[in-house]
């Protein structure tokens, strides 16, 4: 094992965390090291996510960290489970996916939306990894407007017959349960949707890669299908309301998304660094050049301006009063700002940077689809506008 | 007159090479303190190479003889030692393997502190003065030992044997009776196993640089033409199973300090320099003119090491003919 | 199985040592501390140990000031069951530290008093050993391999040249060395759990010992060489200088 990343903290933010978070983040940090870092070059090209890293996460309680210690989950606090997203994704966007899915997307609306018996059921087996959930919400047509969603979910003598197509959907292919979310009233009412726990092995429900993805490569991409898929009543997750509740999900994952942006940035700046000083070009290393370190000092700002307004948003939410404009607005800063840290220093880099062997270029492309997943940059800048001024502008 | 105890180590019935520079380093501080070397040898029976003591600067060479001391028998030898010690002024041992695990044992037995590792020796106002790497090298410290007696260990490599002949009659000493608490059963040779990297007066180490294990055979090559000479490795490739832990050179594997270490394809990190930096001569062999090893090297060639090293076998062999 | 375990709080190695004011200590500004890397060898034995027996108790006792609790935390969120703190500032002199341990050691019946071989600040490989001294135990040290079964230890060091093989009756203290196992990383529920572990805080003196501390500096720095050539054909005036100039061949 090469190199230890030791974190980016000009304005000593580690002074701000408490023992625990700290040891939290630095177990993630260390494990990263030890075994995200060797695999995850070979396995990005391949396109192929690393699954026998799956054990390792769970053991070490990665999944559904935030959630309470009867299931089987860590019960950790929000600024915790925020440093957990930001080390993964420092090793690699779609790895952090993998996490961002299995505990805000599927054990989260578990949680929220369950019944005892689902709850009791299901999390502890997703907090092993011995089940590996997904979070069927996007649809091929319906992106952007989730309330458009035309999967259909009628009900039967003695349970539901669901009907659709989602598509972009992390871990689909992999997934031992797709939490699908359905209309249960007319096609146009956006209230009757409701949650279904499906096991992806119910028959009428498959699954298949989207390929030729030059971005999150390590990561499953799927399109799921919906056949007659016949669940029984108990697949309902009883509490689940409108399509309101799969964005309380979606606001759950944009969280530790924010915090992943900065994971991201910093290892891209720390590597720009690291080769900065080491390069001798014209008989200098190339961070004695103005340019370079001009690109190293933006990325250093914008690193740590992201990372004291996300602590606050996580203090913000383990008081309880966090809203989902705050999450947009951190969510949409940070990753911006991570691709655009990913390119300098992609480019600083030089011919090395389109190399696999460095991050740059795999964070750059992995950014995009981070930009564009759990809210595209514009959706919230447009949620953030009509929460400043209170008027619509979609 | 005070005494200085110098402790040998024999292998197989053999005095071991480190014993003579163990002497040595007694004979320093006997000579600053007007003391004599009591140099003490543990067997079960005849020791090969005691009778070269005198020669390497023991006044007296003192033999404790015991069934168990055929191997090394850390309470035996600690009870002995300490019993010895409680006259002297110091303890000298090496800071091998085994000096390492008997100084400690001697000094709690004495009530005093132990100097572990000294790279330096002196004396000031009767008191010895000793310098020794910490913090993996990356700082050295001074302390002064206030002990009676003053319990110390020598880095091997550090304190050359000199010429300063003494008389080195012969004592047979008693062991006294101990309770023996750790019986060492054996001794398992690696294959090929040979010199050790620690004591070596020449280490050539192999770095990622090789690019597969087999190419090991290059380093071995040089290795068996400079005679002496151990084979090191990097973290690198220990860590990639190429070669033992025991042969890793660097912070996290051993600090020598031979007279010549050579770096073949090693890039010199941090991490690599904290355990060759003080070696006598360092030359580096590396097809990246800015690697750090450079930096250190007192001489270097730039270029393949698969074309440099075994030339540089042959003009060895050419030399020694 | 009762075990305890030694722990130091120390820089981490890739700390840039700056020397303090002081000129025989180092500037702390910055530094960050961590478990000895050398023992988290002996809390994952005693973990592996105690796992391996059944049943059990581990503990992890440290010396130094308050900050060595989050050090304590650390090792009780791998899961060590208990912490205590010797409240008191440490010792150049080995054999101080060997004495305040061992008066709290003493009489607690321990089968296994396990510790790092060395500590990365001082290098001094002495404590464990000093330690069995005072309590009159067995004690090997800085061992590659170990098995603890039937009230023996069964244990491999490496020694020059080869392994060297021994055996002794528990109780014994034992020292580790790099590669005897592969410490866990603190889960995280254990990082949660550590807070509820009993966590014990007593004063210690140490006696003025007789190692003094006089000096600390930055070694000499090792200037470039020359680079002699490039490729094979810079041999021949490389056999030269080793020969002729720093006369080592």
């Amino acid at each position: 094992m090469t190199n230890r990343f030791s974190g980016v903290d000009f304005y000593d933010m580690d002074s701000l965390l408490s023992e625990e978070e700290r040891a939290v983040r630095d177990t993630v940090r260390t494990w990263v090291d030890e075994n995200l870092m060797p695999v995850i070059a070979d396995a990005y090209i391949k396109g192929e996510f690393p699954e026998a890293l799956v054990p390792q996460m769970a053991e070490l309680g990665f999944f559904g960290a935030n959630l309470p210690e009867r299931y089987g989950c860590a019960g950790l606090n929000n600024v915790a489970y925020g440093l957990i997203m930001q080390e993964l994704e420092r090793g690699d966007s779609g790895v952090r996916s993998f996490a961002s899915v299995q505990g805000a997307l599927v054990m989260y609306p578990i949680h929220q939306f369950g019944s005892d018996e689902q709850k009791d059921h299901w999390l502890p087996r997703l907090a092993s990894g011995e089940d590996v959930g997904c979070f069927g919400l996007t649809e091929p047509d319906y992106g952007s407007n989730p309330a458009g969603l035309i999967t259909t979910a009628r009900q039967t003598g003695d349970g539901w017959v669901l009907n659709g197509t989602k598509m972009w959907i992390t871990n689909g292919s992999r997934a031992s349960v797709a939490i699908v979310w359905a209309k249960t009233g007319d096609i146009t009412d956006a209230s009757s949707v409701r949650g279904f726990i499906v096991p992806t092995n119910t028959p009428g429900f498959s699954a298949r890669d989207q390929k030729g993805k030059l971005s999150l490569r390590a990561s499953d991409t799927s399109e799921l299908i919906l056949e007659d898929v016949k669940v029984p009543a108990s697949a309902l997750l009883p509490k689940s309301s409108g399509v309101k509740s799969a964005l309380m999900c979606l606001t759950q994952a944009r969280y530790g998304i924010a915090w992943g942006g900065i994971g991201a940035a910093m290892a891209c700046y720390d590597e720009a660094l690291s080769y900065a000083q080491n390069r001798i070009m014209f008989d200098r290393p190339i961070a004695q050049t103005q340019l370079q370190q001009a690109r190293l000092a933006e990325m250093l700002t914008e690193i740590t301006k992201a990372q004291f307004m996300t602590l606050q948003l996580g203090r913000l939410k383990d008081r309880g009063t966090m809203t989902p404009f705050q999450v947009s607005l951190a969510k949409r800063n940070n990753v911006n700002m991570a691709a655009e840290c990913a390119r300098e220093a992609r480019r600083l880099l030089g011919a090395n940077g389109i190399l696999a062997e460095y991050g740059a270029m795999r964070h750059m492309a992995n950014l995009e689809s981070v930009y564009t997943y759990e809210g595209t940059h514009d959706m919230h800048t447009l949620i953030l506008g009509q929460a400043i001024t209170g008027l619509n502008a979609f | 007159m005070s005494v200085i105890l110098a402790v040998t180590e024999q292998r197989d019935g053999a005095l071991r090479k480190v014993s003579f520079e163990v002497v040595t380093a007694a004979r320093q501080l006997a000579d600053a303190l007007g003391a004599t070397v009591d140099a003490v040898v543990f067997g079960a029976g005849e020791v090969s190479g005691a009778d070269k003591l005198g020669n390497g600067g023991a006044d007296r060479v003192l033999t404790a003889n015991h069934p168990d001391f055929a191997r090394y028998c850390p309470d035996g030898q600690a009870a002995t030692l300490a019993e010895l010690g409680a006259a002297a002024t110091a303890v000298v041992l090496a800071a091998s393997a085994t000096g390492r695990d008997l100084a400690p044992r001697v000094a709690a037995r004495l009530g005093v502190g132990c100097a572990s590792d000294v790279v330096g020796l002196e004396v000031q106002d009767g008191r010895i003065i000793a310098t020794r790497p910490v913090y993996a090298g990356k700082a050295l410290q001074k302390l002064r030992l206030s002990g009676s007696p003053a319990v110390l260990t020598v880095r091997p490599n550090t304190f050359p044997p000199s010429d300063s002949s003494k008389a080195g009659t012969v004592e047979k000493v008693t062991v006294p009776s101990f309770n023996a608490r750790v019986h060492v059963t054996g001794i398992k040779a690696p294959e090929g196993g040979a010199l050790d990297v620690a004591e070596a007066p020449v280490v050539v180490s192999g770095g990622r640089g090789l690019k597969e294990p087999g190419n090991f055979a290059l380093i071995e090559a040089l290795a068996a033409a400079l005679g002496n000479a151990a084979v090191g490795a990097s973290r690198a490739v220990v860590d990639v199973g190429w070669r033992d832990h025991a042969a890793q050179v660097g912070q996290t594997g051993k600090t020598v300090s031979p007279s010549l270490y050579v770096a073949v394809g090693i890039s010199g990190a941090i991490q690599h320099l904290a355990g060759m930096r003080t070696a006598k001569v360092i030359v580096a062999i590396n097809k990246d003119k800015d690697a750090p090893i450079f930096k250190v090297a007192d001489y270097g060639i730039v270029g393949d090491l698969f074309e440099v090293v075994p030339r540089l076998t042959e003009e060895i062999k050419k030399l020694r003919e | 199985m009762k075990i305890a375990v030694c722990l130091k709080r120390v820089p981490d190695t890739t700390t840039k040592i700056v020397i303090g004011s002081d000129g025989a200590s180092i500037d702390e500004t910055g530094v960050k501390f961590v478990p000895n890397p050398f023992d988290e060898f002996a809390i994952e034995a005693a973990i592996a140990v105690k796992e391996a027996a059944g049943s059990g108790e581990t503990v992890v006792y440290s010396l130094g000031g308050d900050s060595a609790q989050e050090t304590i935390r650390t090792a009780l969120a791998m899961g060590i069951d208990r912490g205590v703190l010797l409240q008191g500032s440490g010792s150049p002199d080995g054999l101080e530290v060997a004495k305040a341990l061992a008066g709290e050691l003493k009489d607690q019946g321990f089968d296994l008093i396990l510790f790092g071989k060395l500590a990365v600040d001082d290098y001094n490989y002495q404590v464990g050993p000093m330690t069995a001294e005072l309590l009159g135990l067995p004690c090997i040290t800085s061992l590659a391999h170990v098995t603890v079964a039937d009230g023996k230890v069964e244990a491999e060091r490496e020694i020059e040249g080869g392994m060297e093989t021994s055996t002794c009756q528990l109780p014994a203290v034992l020292t580790c060395d790099k590669g005897l196992n592969t410490p866990r990383l603190p889960s995280l529920k254990g990082i949660m759990a550590a807070k509820k572990k009993p966590l014990e805080v007593k004063a210690v003196d140490l006696g003025a010992g007789t190692i003094e501390i006089l000096g600390l500096e930055l070694p000499p720095e090792r200037s470039a060489g020359k680079i002699v050539g490039e490729g094979p054909d810079a041999v021949p005036e490389l056999v030269n200088l080793l020969r002729n100039e720093a006369k080592v061949i």
